[in-house]
């Protein structure tokens, strides 16, 4: 219709907004929530609740009136608890003044870290299956997003070849997620450094998204930033959601050089100014004093993955073993449907929701994720149920 | 404490094969290490964990301080060997502090436990003194909530 003729105005919604995908796992979601009764291992969080003294710290502070806004990168005493703790656990030291940024969930720092980086048209890698939001972050930003496929043969591992593919003159950056969410990759010493010694060569910025660095079962737990040359180029990104069961509180951070964190906190202040008090005072007791509940939670998902990678090995069902994370990416192109069919119908017939790994990116493509943050007991039963699911294909 | 323990204390019920898929050994493997455990008195018994405020049972229980005076040769070992083979007594500590031995007992009433206290417990020789408090509600029992539930609402599906 010719606009002039009506009075309905043209769309106001920026292209680059309009030709964003809408998340697969919303999609999904919308599907799922009309069911009853279902046994879902599609959940993405934790199922235990937050530790008991870290709710009763929130609540201390609500109780004393800590109800004020903080500094725009955090409260300090946070940003030294969290300058000490990657320091002890990752062996790299960032400078708790300027160094280190407090934001609403890590989901907050990436967006800051990519817009803080991307000119319009520069170039992001990343691999997939992933995260959902990498790509549209970048596409938000005006940036080029490039994905890097890992197959299930190796472990989903990225190698140095697979980046040489994909690298251009205009390639500004790669986010790395290990491990990574949806298959439960980690990469071993000799795979980063030869990562690191790329980004080095290419002078590329590294986001590595640590969010479930807490939940690594076996390998070395390690991240890029310590690498030789690495930390000057590299924006360490991690949050309280998986490790600590806080996904509510949102809280994340970004550690990186001083001119980048200065970056981020300049549109962090334009836009959330910062992120709430009495998350960050939980935060600072699950830093102080939540060791031994992370490690009781972090062996108990290993028991619970154990449990799942050995029912579907007794199903005969190929599925990389998950070095980390949460999530089982069994694969189910022997069935001859598409992970959104196959997840659907397994919806329908045995009232179990699993995440069709195309909501991961095409790479994902004949997988599915199944989530064992969920009770040991709903894992037997939905086991059961894809193990009849799939005796009838 | 051993990963195999943790999972029976948490559930005794759970069989051995489910045990060893989540432990990634051989179910003979479980079991063999089970029948250890017992044999070596590791593991003492199994049992349900009840909420018996929601029995109505005829049932009181106490907590009672006892002071005793050790003795030369064998502490308080042997006080508290004989305090703790009565029935009625369902745990007993030796403790730091203004007093030395504590003690759960249970009765039908009021009286049985009383009566438990002045004919049995403070007569014992070495016994000192003792103070008698009884329990009016359970919240909380080997760890696990009796009546409280976290309201957790997850979401069905989230990425």
């Amino acid at each position: 219709m010719n606009r002039k003729d009506s009075k309905s105005p043209r769309n106001p919604v920026a292209t680059h907004i309009l030709d964003a995908p809408r998340s697969g796992i919303r999609e999904f979601f919308d599907i799922v929530s009309t069911r009853k009764d279902i046994i879902s291992l599609s959940i993405g969080e934790p199922d235990f609740v937050t530790p008991w003294h870290i709710r009763e710290a929130s609540s201390y502070a609500l109780d004393h009136g800590a109800t004020n806004y903080t500094s725009n990168r955090g409260l300090e005493s946070l940003r030294r608890e969290i300058s000490g703790y990657v320091n002890r656990e990752f062996g790299v030291l960032y400078d708790p003044t300027d160094e280190v940024l407090i934001t609403v969930g890590v989901s907050e720092a990436l967006d800051l870290a990519i817009r803080a980086i991307t000119e319009p048209g520069d170039e992001i890698l990343y691999h997939e299956p992933c995260y959902v939001c990498y790509a549209p972050l970048v596409s938000f930003a005006h940036g080029k997003p490039v994905s890097i496929s890992t197959r299930g043969e190796d472990g989903f591992r990225l190698t140095r070849a697979m980046l040489e593919q994909k690298v251009s003159p205009r390639t500004k950056a790669l986010i790395l997620n290990f491990p990574t969410n949806p298959t439960g990759a980690v990469l071993d010493r000799k795979n980063m450094a030869e990562i690191a010694a790329f980004a080095v060569e290419h002078d590329l910025v590294v986001l590595t998204d640590e969010i479930y660095s807490e939940l690594t079962y076996e390998g070395e737990r390690t991240s890029i930033a310590s690498f030789p040359g690495m930390k000057q180029r590299t924006v360490f990104l991690h949050g309280f959601s998986k490790g600590w069961a806080m996904t509510g509180f949102r809280l994340g951070y970004a550690c990186a050089p001083a001119g980048i964190i200065d970056a981020m906190t300049k549109i962090h202040q334009y836009t959330i100014l910062c992120a709430p008090i009495l998350s960050q005072k939980a935060a600072i007791e699950a830093l102080r004093n939540s060791g031994p509940d992370v490690i009781e939670m972090r062996n108990s998902y290993e028991q619970r993955r154990n449990y799942m990678l050995a029912a579907f090995k007794d199903m005969g069902i190929s599925c990389h073993k998950p070095r980390g994370a949460f999530y089982m990416f069994p694969q189910i192109a022997k069935f001859g449907m598409s992970s959104k069919d196959f997840t659907l119908k397994l919806l329908d017939e045995q009232k179990v929701a699993c995440v069709p790994g195309s909501a991961f990116g095409p790479a994902g493509e004949g997988y599915m994720r199944c989530a064992y943050a969920t009770d040991i007991e709903e894992i037997k039963e939905a086991m059961k149920r894809i193990a009849a699911f799939i005796s009838k294909l | 404490m051993d990963a195999l323990l943790k999972l029976l204390k948490q559930n005794a019920l759970e069989s051995p094969a489910n045990m060893a898929k989540m432990l990634n050994v051989s179910e003979k493997e479980v079991r063999a290490k089970i029948a250890d455990y017992e044999k070596k008195g590791v593991i003492r018994g199994y049992q349900a964990i009840l909420n018996e405020d929601s029995l109505n049972l005829n049932k009181v229980k106490a907590v009672i301080e006892v002071k005793i005076t050790p003795e030369r040769e064998g502490g308080f070992d042997r006080i508290a060997g004989r305090i703790c083979r009565f029935t009625e007594v369902e745990s007993l500590h030796l403790m730091s502090g203004s007093f030395d031995l504590l003690v759960f007992v249970c009765g039908k009433n009021l009286r049985e436990v009383a009566s438990f206290v002045s004919e049995k417990l403070a007569t014992i020789e070495g016994v000192v003194s003792t103070a008698t408090h009884f329990m009016l509600k359970t919240y909380k029992e080997q760890g696990v909530l009796m009546e409280m539930k976290d309201e957790q609402e997850r979401l069905q599906v989230s990425p």
